[in-house]
């Protein structure tokens, strides 16, 4: 059982159907696409359902690649992979049912309209994405995650080019200047890796082999530099996150989701996998100002998403904001900060994607994506506009939905590295009500305009793909330990490889004792 | 249960035995909140197949919440008196390294108290919202939230720990959200909706950081862990942290400054008025104050704070109460008042919190009444709540009449009805305490026997005012029955003060009042504040009961008046300090964005390189030209990171 190379399959499954699907057409071509991301899922729950948590890197798989470099195909799941892997293989299937009739050209928000009959090239592009995305969150060898961190590039170039709106061309550039400007960067980070790996030795990519090294300090810190400002382009952070808005405006709601939902995690993912585990001191000597940024991200695209006017825009701002939160949980080295960064970036994606579709789903009704045009919508299709609410209301934080779990304990965190910290951190809360609730004034509430009065309510395709995300999104709220069983472990030996412990609080709890105990291990290793 | 002092006096512990050893009915503490849950899923996922019987569904489970709390109480009353915590562990619901929280439920004799409150009033307003609601087409929807809330409100009061209580906080915020703004189609009431909900979250800062600040300090939000710790963390601390829960407490009762949201909450349908903008909801702040008094007692500044804003609160309240014409807005000024003087109450530590949760809950019975009563008066006057439109609506609506007239003397404090008790013992123990927050309360009290008389006079006696086409009728028996059930717990509310039974029973978890020196003899207070309350009758009698009353508001009226009709000028100073300042930062974020930061990336590397013209050639689908512009970006933007990041 253990033999079978199961994180190989897991990659291969979803590119060999992104090669299959381009010479099917139209339904055909959506329902072959739809099984193979349906098979991709059910194998992720297979992986899942081996995982032993507490476990550490598993189900590994390497290859010797370019032994000259020390480069390796080298695969494996820990706690982090393994719910970004999830949350991937989760979101494809429901990207691809949610985006079924994108290719119909009566879809009034494609006003050029010159994707019709191009479902099969909307999938095979999701699909590669879908597998390029796995490869990166499996991979255990630098060199192979800088490949595939590169190639995810490609099939997102072309699934916000091909499919959206007027302007995408000039976005997928934009996107892909940032993307690559980042990504050069990177390597020169990778390339600067080989150089210290092979003075210690003999080169090797392989993470562990890396986690090892003993790295110079100011080495150590200029390469902890290109990789922080290549995850902060793809998170995005303030000041590099242009490109973000840009993007969700003009692409698909659908890409929208593959691109904000599963593609950006991979910044937050290399920060706590490459910055942390390679870099942990220079990580620590660069907190101050990665959490200076981080704030400033939270606030500051708080503000700017307040102030948009188009739908799509206004989600991806709101996910600048969010990702400051991420960051900031990272970058405070506590148990509380780095499990609730992880459940940030699976809550997150479950949010974001439902209200990208939803509001996909209006503005397919509507043919806009103006607020000002919109409104009234909740009197003909209260059952969208209540799905609406829900992903805003996940994306505010509200209690009871999942993104509060992870947003409470990444603000007591931020807390408790410094107070102001935590207090400017918090007034994200009330700036996520504003954005959200105003956004839901303007385009579902007020007098139902004429054009509007005929819209159909949800129908049972849309309803099925976003019931899972409601249905994961309150599940979770409540019950979040699946989420932190994978999470804590995985958070707790980062910790202990940074080297950091989390603070006792300050009245030692006599009383509380009992509760104490069984966890009192965990932080002193 | 054990007790320490701290100050001369003793603070208790909260240290529960679990549900499984209490046995009996405790095993089904759960199912009080499961219950209304149920409903309002049922009600909200079954859709339009669940119309016909949704609102009986909706208040069966408000009347089996009822049932169980009541089992619960005898329950209680039946135990030893330092035994009647019980708490029940659920599940482990967020557990991170050494910071471990459960979904764990408490019902001791303070929360019980809410959950008969709640429960209680809240089936008899399901009762009567089946008449209210009729003719409306989502009357099932307005049953599913009203269950939503009663379960989110419950979850409030029955948490053991600040987490599950800031949960139920968030769960009555959002039903309150969903009902203020229930007919959405107006803009009004849209607008009203949100305005509630984001003033709530100024308050919820207060609440997350006061979570931060238990976590820091005790690792836990347990009340059973820091009510064993409290008087081991420094003052500074814990009175950070009362400050803080005082911020969300302002936010969640309408306290000053954060009061602007009540009177437009209006909007809502008026059983949620009454439920949850009177009865209810707006009183989690003073439970929230008295459930912390392991956090206060030790905190005086924070108490002082918490009295500072309670005077100015029920001062405020009862000045915008004098103004309004809108009848519902009126009783909401009485609201804002009213919880000023239970959170009085709560500031004067354990002097007062048993005499807080007394008036909560007299209020919950008198204000929940005249707000039914309104709605009733609404009812037949098609739905119009300006009392310049009304006049002489004793004869034609007599039982709307008479529970109106309970509720009204209870409010205004009329000897041996429920208010009368209970706000006298506020005042007398404020008036000790504290003599200047004493004075203001006792000058309220006058002020709520002018405004409340004004109400009066206004509907229901003199001349006719009524519009064309208006033809009053009294409501339908599923009205006027919990009309007539909570006129006579107005009337008797005060039999929980009957030997001093309601002080005894929460001493367990509020402390026992220590014995303080009255320079007067009690009967002389009462006689006071009597006396007091009948100088503000009289008043309103003279002004409005002997005049005619104009059909429109005269306009010439005095600077005190103009400001009481513009809430205080409450919008104002928030437009002026906040909304106006935070849209012009908005605008200014939004233009910075586009023009410098983006600017510096794409701007910058786009002019110099003249790939402008590439990026044009690119959009009319020229593919090769994409990899010119691509790799011509990229050399300028890789320029442009480094110089800006490096």
């Amino acid at each position: 059982m253990s033999d079978f190379p199961w994180l190989s399959v897991l990659v291969a499954l979803p590119l060999v159907g992104a090669f299959v699907v381009p010479s099917l057409r139209g339904t055909t071509a959506k329902q072959v696409g739809l099984g193979f991301s349906l098979a991709t899922l059910v194998l992720s729950v297979l992986v899942a359902a081996q995982y032993e948590l507490d476990g550490g890197m598993q189900l590994t798989e390497t290859y010797e690649w370019i032994p000259a470099f020390g480069v390796h195909f080298a695969l494996g799941v820990d706690g982090l992979g393994l719910l970004m892997v999830l949350l991937t293989t989760l979101l494809v299937p429901i990207v691809l049912l949610a985006a079924w009739r994108e290719d119909e050209t009566d879809n009034p928000a494609h006003v050029d309209g010159n994707t019709q009959g191009k479902a099969h090239v909307f999938v095979a592009w999701a699909l590669a994405l879908e597998a390029l995305s796995l490869a990166v969150f499996l991979a255990t060898d630098v060199f192979l995650f800088y490949i595939v961190f590169e190639a995810t590039l490609i099939p997102a170039y072309f699934l916000i080019g091909g499919f959206g709106r007027v302007g995408r061309s000039a976005a997928a550039v934009k996107f892909l200047m940032f993307q690559l400007a980042g990504g050069l960067v990177l390597l020169i980070g990778v390339i600067g890796l080989y150089v210290v790996s092979a003075q210690a030795g003999s080169p090797s990519y392989l993470l562990s082999d890396l986690m090892a090294l003993d790295i110079d300090t100011t080495a150590g810190r200029w390469l902890f530099a290109t990789f922080f400002i290549a995850f902060a382009v793809k998170a995005p952070l303030f000041p590099v996150h242009t490109w973000l808005a840009d993007t969700t405006g003009r692409a698909t709601p659908g890409t929208s989701v593959l691109l904000v939902c599963v593609l950006d995690k991979i910044g937050t993912f290399g920060m706590l996998r490459f910055c942390l585990g390679i870099f942990p001191e220079a990580s620590q000597w660069a907190t101050p100002l990665v959490v200076t940024l981080a704030l400033i991200s939270i606030v500051y695209g708080a503000f700017v998403a307040i102030g948009q006017d188009d739908v799509l825009r206004l989600i991806g701002l709101t996910s600048l904001s969010h990702f400051g939160f991420i960051v900031l949980g990272i970058f405070v080295f506590s148990s509380q900060g780095g499990t609730g960064s992880i459940l940030y970036m699976v809550n997150h994606g479950l949010g974001t994607a439902a209200l990208f579709l939803v509001a996909g789903y209006v503005i397919a009704r509507r043919g806009t994506a103006s607020i000002r045009e919109l409104g009234g919508q909740e009197k003909v299709t209260p059952v969208i506009a209540g799905l609406l609410l829900i992903g805003g209301l996940a994306t505010l934080g509200l209690p009871g939905l999942s993104p509060f779990i992870s947003e409470f304990l990444v603000i007591i965190a931020a807390f408790d590295y410094a107070w102001y910290v935590g207090a400017v951190a918090v007034t994200g809360i009330v700036l996520a009500a504003i954005y959200v609730l105003w956004m839901y004034q303007r385009t579902m509430t007020g007098p139902t305009p004429e054009r509007a009065t005929a819209d159909e309510d949800l129908s049972l395709r849309e309803g099925i793909a976003v019931a899972p995300l409601v249905v994961a999104l309150v599940f979770l709220g409540f019950y979040p330990a699946p989420l932190l069983d994978a999470a804590d472990p995985y958070v707790g030996d980062l910790m202990s490889h940074v080297g950091v412990t989390d603070d006792p609080p300050e009245v030692t709890a006599p009383a509380a004792d009992h509760a104490g105990d069984e966890h009192a291990e965990e932080g002193e290793h | 249960m054990f007790l320490f002092t701290e100050g001369g006096h003793s603070i208790p512990v909260v240290d529960p035995v679990s549900a499984a050893d209490a046995g009996g009915v405790f095993g089904l503490l759960w199912l009080v909140i499961g219950l209304p849950l149920l409903g309002a899923t049922v009600l909200l996922l079954g859709g339009r197949r669940t119309d016909p019987w949704g609102h009986l569904l909706g208040t069966a489970m408000a009347v089996g919440s009822f049932v169980l709390s009541t089992l619960m109480l005898i329950g209680l009353m039946g135990r030893e008196e330092g035994d009647r915590s019980v708490t029940q562990h659920l599940w482990d619901w967020v557990s991170v390294g050494d910071f471990e929280v459960g979904m764990d439920l408490l019902v001791d004799p303070l929360s019980i108290l809410f959950l008969m409150l709640i429960t209680g009033v809240g089936s008899l307003i399901h009762v009567y919202s089946i008449g209210y609601m009729e003719h409306d087409p989502r009357r099932r929807r307005f049953f599913a939230y009203l269950n939503l809330f009663v379960a989110a409100m419950l979850m409030l009061v029955l948490a053991e720990n600040y987490l599950g209580v800031f949960l139920g906080w968030e769960g009555v915020g959002l039903a309150s959200y969903l009902l203020i703004g229930f007919w959405q189609h107006k803009p009004s009431a849209a607008a009203a909706a949100k305005k509630a909900f984001v003033i709530n979250r100024v308050g919820d800062i207060g609440m997350s950081l006061a979570l931060a600040m238990f976590f820091v300090t005790f690792g836990s939000t347990s009340f059973t862990v820091i009510s064993a710790n409290a008087s081991g963390a420094s003052e500074g601390a814990l009175t950070a942290i009362g400050l803080l829960l005082l911020l969300g407490a302002c936010g969640k009762s309408a306290q000053v400054p954060l009061q602007a949201w009540l009177l437009d909450a209006m909007e809502g349908p008026t059983p949620v008025s009454a439920l949850i903008h009177a009865a209810t909801m707006v009183t989690a702040g003073v439970y929230l104050v008295t459930r912390s008094n392991f956090v206060f007692e030790l905190a005086p500044t924070a108490q002082t704070a918490v009295i500072v804003v309670a005077t100015v609160t029920l001062l405020w309240g009862a000045v915008i109460g004098c103004a309004k014409d809108d009848i519902k807005k009126a009783l909401a000024g009485s609201t804002m008042s009213q919880i000023g003087y239970m959170m009085l109450a709560a500031g004067l530590g354990v002097y007062g919190y048993a005499f807080a949760i007394f008036h909560l809950i007299t209020h919950g019975f008198f204000k929940a009444n005249m707000f039914l009563g309104a709605g009733s008066v609404m009812h037949g006057m098609n739905d119009d709540v300006d009392m310049r439109a009304y006049g002489a609506l004793r004869k034609v609506m007599p039982v709307t009449f008479l529970t109106f007239a309970m509720g009204y003397l209870a409010i205004i404090g009329f000897p041996l009805f429920s208010g009368f008790w209970s706000k006298d013992k506020i005042i007398e123990t404020a008036l000790v305490e504290s003599p200047v927050a004493g004075a203001a309360a006792l000058i309220g009290a006058g002020v709520t026997g002018f405004y409340m008389t004004r109400l009066m006079l206004m509907t229901f006696f003199g001349e006719k005012r009524w519009k064309d086409g208006v033809h009053p009728h009294e409501s339908p028996s599923v009205m006027t029955v919990p009309l007539m059930v909570l006129a006579a717990l107005s009337v008797l509310g005060g039999v929980l003060y009957l030997g001093h039974w309601i002080v005894d029973w929460l001493a367990p978890v509020v402390g026992e009042i220590p014995e303080h020196e009255l320079p007067m003899p009690a009967i002389v207070y009462s006689i006071i504040t009597v006396a007091v309350v009948a100088v503000g009758v009289g008043v309103a009698w003279m002004t409005v009961g002997k005049r005619p009353i104009p059909t429109t508001p005269p306009t010439d009226v005095s600077f005190v008046t103009r400001a009481a009709r513009a809430d205080i000028y409450g919008d104002t100073i928030n437009d002026t300090l906040v909304v106006r300042p935070g849209a012009a930062l908005t605008r200014g974020l939004v233009s910075t964005d586009r023009s410098v930061v983006d600017g510096l990336f794409t701007g910058t590397a786009t002019v110099l390189a003249g790939i402008g013209q590439g990026l044009r050639r690119a959009q009319n689908g020229f593919v090769r030209s994409y990899a010119l512009s691509i790799l011509g970006g990229v050399i300028l933007v890789l320029a442009a990171l480094t110089v800006v990041n490096l």
